[in-house]
């Protein structure tokens, strides 16, 4: 029995090589892993080790070949024992492509709007139900964000075993912003736990523990901390569900306040909305109320798949009206219109909606009635809802706290340019923070987020 | 009985710690890594699979041995170093070869590689192409037996390598201060990629590298399954019996590259070859089995067995199909319940 040896791909992107050396000649026995000549490959000098055993019977490819591409027969091995076998001069095979050096065509993604070219597969089901008004949940309590976010883990966590809450301070100095406070008591420090400061770390474990089908809350004392840990959000929690072909979930939810606070200055203080928002496999929620705050975070407890739950700091003391009945729960991935107007739909979420609003009053005032949507989950995205709006207003306003640069407001804007292009009367508008680190002093920190009246003006530049 | 049994255990003068059987299927299990990954490699050659692959060659007694000493229901996570981790967990060959071609029958439908693939059936989990974050993985599932009070133990492996990362260390604090039931096994193979332990760390004993946090640790000869497996029992039995984590140091050697486009230049022929000559695992445990008067007929059955089934998973590899284009957009969310 005679094997061929062929050239073999010694790169990922090797297609062809030099046969430089052969160390073995016409008539050598081999052994599995004895080197048999050297390659020069586009990256290096390599070795080609043998894999079975016998006898040199033929070398087809005398070294010293400049371009022998891979899979070309280089030589024939006999069986140990076997005379050699009378071969014509040129072995008879040609030389064949490797099947992975052909490249295929990056296949793009069919936007779900957009018409699907014929060669690409079939795209995901759009999403395209307009948000509708919140089903009407009965009695409302005045309470603040705070009180909504603990309400909501103390919930789910009655409903089930599997959830658990850990991060730094959450257990016994009752969160450091007071979010978890009594949940030690009631539920013991097996399921509100207590870390050292070692976000990469515990981050890592609570995926680990998603992936082993527990359902933790990981609190971030702020999201600037997290970024010590993205690599575990990204590569393992966002991730693995794909890499896994769909046998491995990751319901986990990582929540902390994210974006500016006050006067904590560069550090401290940045918003990841779009960080997180670019990434397939994660889920991105920003409430603004009390029942943002609350609805939300049951669902996103709830959810199969890793959250990314942006909170606000400030916002923690803010109070709102909230459904009281146990069973409030708010959709993931569907915007909330907080006002409605005719003249300019204005986009925001969390802390922005409430600059929105304020503005929106403002140009009610000069008879300029504005549409405020709520975006409340930054992806998947509600752009429906959106693009109905700036149907009928013909005019697209976006507020964020954070940076301009693919942003939020940029991803909203170009899906609305792509959706209802020919409805927009004007270019939109992007309001956002300004384009450098937050400083400390409070005229400069005041300068560099979007106030109300910067969203009247840029309404006012359209209308 | 136990007389006789002890008898066949006995080589040259010394009882060893296994059966004749169990070493049997020892042997078996490493050839088939062996055999797999040589495959690989030529498949690889070929042009059959692409991107990075990382072949286990040299070092499969360490995985064999660990995972002899665990139980159904326990948990195992590795690196991108993985193949022989799956087929020692009991993964069909066929479907891990199939997701290296990058075909539909792989373990991840040809969306994961060499380096991601994973079995929820197995309690295989992964397969993580990040050097280092399978170590606080792992602490998390070790976390979660924990958590539901069960007796299962978690062995999280790593490299030599990846024992420098700062979250490896954050894993043996939060492992020791929750008292996790997981096993650290360091797979020292003495080079991460072109790097030589000695020049990247002045550790000299990695097993005591959990010292600080109070973590025991041995360091072992991961040449030798018999070994292995002995050390790995010590180790698995402390973590089950709920005293925390534990720490082995196995000192192997990787006969390949780090990679296949690795030219190995940082280390001398020589010292490959006298590794491969003096200390191979699997021609170690030969060596035993015919001490122990297995004949060489049934060792050469083995042997066919073992290509046998690495031949049909080649086989199967080629023919599956690539996958549906359709699968670019799924598992990429899992639906949520309605609300």
């Amino acid at each position: 029995m005679t094997t061929q040896i062929l050239m073999p791909a010694l790169s990922p992107t090797m297609t062809e090589g030099k046969l430089a050396r052969w160390l073995k000649g016409v008539g050598d026995e081999v052994k599995s892993g004895d080197v048999l000549a050297e390659i020069e490959t586009d990256k290096a000098t390599m070795e080609v080790e043998a894999v079975d055993e016998g006898r040199i019977a033929q070398i087809l490819v005398p070294e010293g070949t400049d371009g022998v591409a891979v899979n070309t027969p280089i030589a024939v091995l006999a069986s140990n024992g076997e005379a050699a076998p009378a071969l014509p001069q040129q072995a008879a095979a040609p030389p064949t492509q490797p099947p992975a050096a052909v490249p295929t065509p990056p296949v793009r993604p069919a936007a779900a709007r957009a018409p699907a070219p014929a060669a690409a597969p079939p795209a995901p089901a759009p999403v395209l139900a307009v948000a509708t008004a919140d089903k009407d949940w009965g009695p409302m309590k005045h309470m603040s964000v705070r009180e909504a976010l603990r309400e909501a883990m103390v919930a789910e966590m009655r409903a089930d075993e599997r959830v658990l809450l850990l991060g730094e301070e959450v257990a016994q100095y009752q969160g450091a912003y007071k979010i978890s406070q009594g949940m030690l008591d009631e539920f013991g420090p097996r399921r509100v736990i207590d870390t050292p400061i070692t976000e990469h770390g515990f981050t890592g474990l609570a995926v680990g523990a998603a992936l082993n089908g527990l359902r933790p809350i990981v609190e971030y004392m702020t999201f600037n901390f997290a970024m010590q840990a993205m690599d575990q959000i990204i590569n393992s929690a966002a991730k693995t569900l794909y890499m896994s072909g769909g046998q491995m979930g990751c319901p986990i939810v990582f929540r902390g306040p994210n974006g500016a606070a006050s006067r904590v200055a560069a550090q401290h203080s940045q918003c990841y909305a779009s960080w997180y928002a670019h990434v397939p496999g994660l889920k991105v929620v920003a409430p603004w109320s009390a029942a943002d705050a609350k609805g939300l975070l049951r669902a996103a407890i709830r959810d199969p798949n890793p959250v990314i739950f942006l909170e606000n700091e400030i916002l923690y003391g803010h109070s709102f009206d909230c459904p009281v009945a146990d069973d409030f729960v708010l959709p993931l991935g569907k915007a909330r219109i907080e006002r409605a107007g005719d003249r300019v739909t204005i986009v925001a979420f969390s802390i922005m909606v409430g600059v929105a609003m304020a503005a929106a009053e403002a140009l009610a005032a000069e008879g300029i009635e504005s549409e405020v949507i709520n975006l409340r989950t930054l992806r998947p995205l509600d752009i429906a809802t959106v693009v109905e709006s700036v149907r009928r207003t013909n005019r697209l306003v976006t507020v964020e706290e954070g940076w301009p640069y693919a942003g939020i407001g940029a991803e909203v804007a170009m899906q609305v340019i792509e959706d209802a292009f020919d409805w927009l009367d004007a270019p939109p508008v992007r309001v956002h923070g300004a384009d450098v680190p937050l400083p400390y002093a409070a005229n400069l920190e005041k300068l560099a987020l979007p106030q109300p009246q910067w969203v009247v003006e840029a309404v006012r530049r359209i209308v | 009985m136990a007389q006789a049994t002890e008898g066949r255990r006995r080589v040259k003068g010394r009882e060893l710690s296994v059966s004749r059987e169990e070493l049997t299927k020892a042997y078996r299990d490493m050839l088939m890594i062996r055999r797999f990954e040589e495959k690989a490699g030529q498949l690889y050659g070929m042009g059959l699979i692409g991107g990075f692959c990382h072949l286990y060659i040299g070092q499969e007694a360490v995985v064999v041995g660990m995972l002899s000493a665990i139980s159904e229901g326990d948990e195992v996570i590795t690196s991108y170093r993985d193949h022989g981790h799956m087929l020692a967990c009991g993964m069909d060959p066929r479907g891990v070869m199939a997701e290296l071609t990058g075909r539909r029958d792989g373990y991840s439908h040809g969306k994961g590689g060499s380096m991601h693939m994973f079995s929820k059936a197995r309690n295989f989990f992964g397969g993580h192409g990040i050097v280092g974050a399978q170590v606080s993985l792992g602490a998390g599932l070790a976390f979660s037996n924990g958590y539901r009070g069960n007796d299962r133990v978690c062995l999280t492996f790593f490299g030599e390598g990846a024992a420098n990362q700062g979250q490896v260390f954050e894993s043996f604090n939060l492992a020791a201060l929750f008292k996790l039931p997981v096993v650290f096994v360091i797979e020292n193979n003495r080079y991460s990629m072109g790097t030589s332990v000695e020049r990247a760390t002045t550790a000299k004993d990695l097993s005591r590298n959990g010292a600080a946090w109070g973590i025991p640790g041995a360091q072992v000869d991961g040449m030798n399954v018999v070994a292995v497996k002995e050390a790995a029992g010590v180790a698995v039995a402390y973590c089950r019996s709920g005293k925390g984590p534990y720490l082995l140091e196995v000192r192997t050697y990787r006969y390949r590259g780090h990679s296949m486009s690795d030219p190995a230049r940082y280390r001398t022929r020589e010292e490959v070859q006298q590794m491969r000559a003096e200390h191979d695992c699997i021609e170690g445990a030969r060596a035993n089995l015919l001490a122990l008067g297995v004949e060489e007929e049934a060792l050469k059955k083995i042997d066919d067995e073992v290509k046998k089934i690495v031949q049909n998973a080649a086989d199967f590899a080629q023919a599956s199909a690539e996958p549906d284009a359709a699968e670019l957009f799924t598992d990429v969310l899992l639906e949520a319940p309605a609300a």
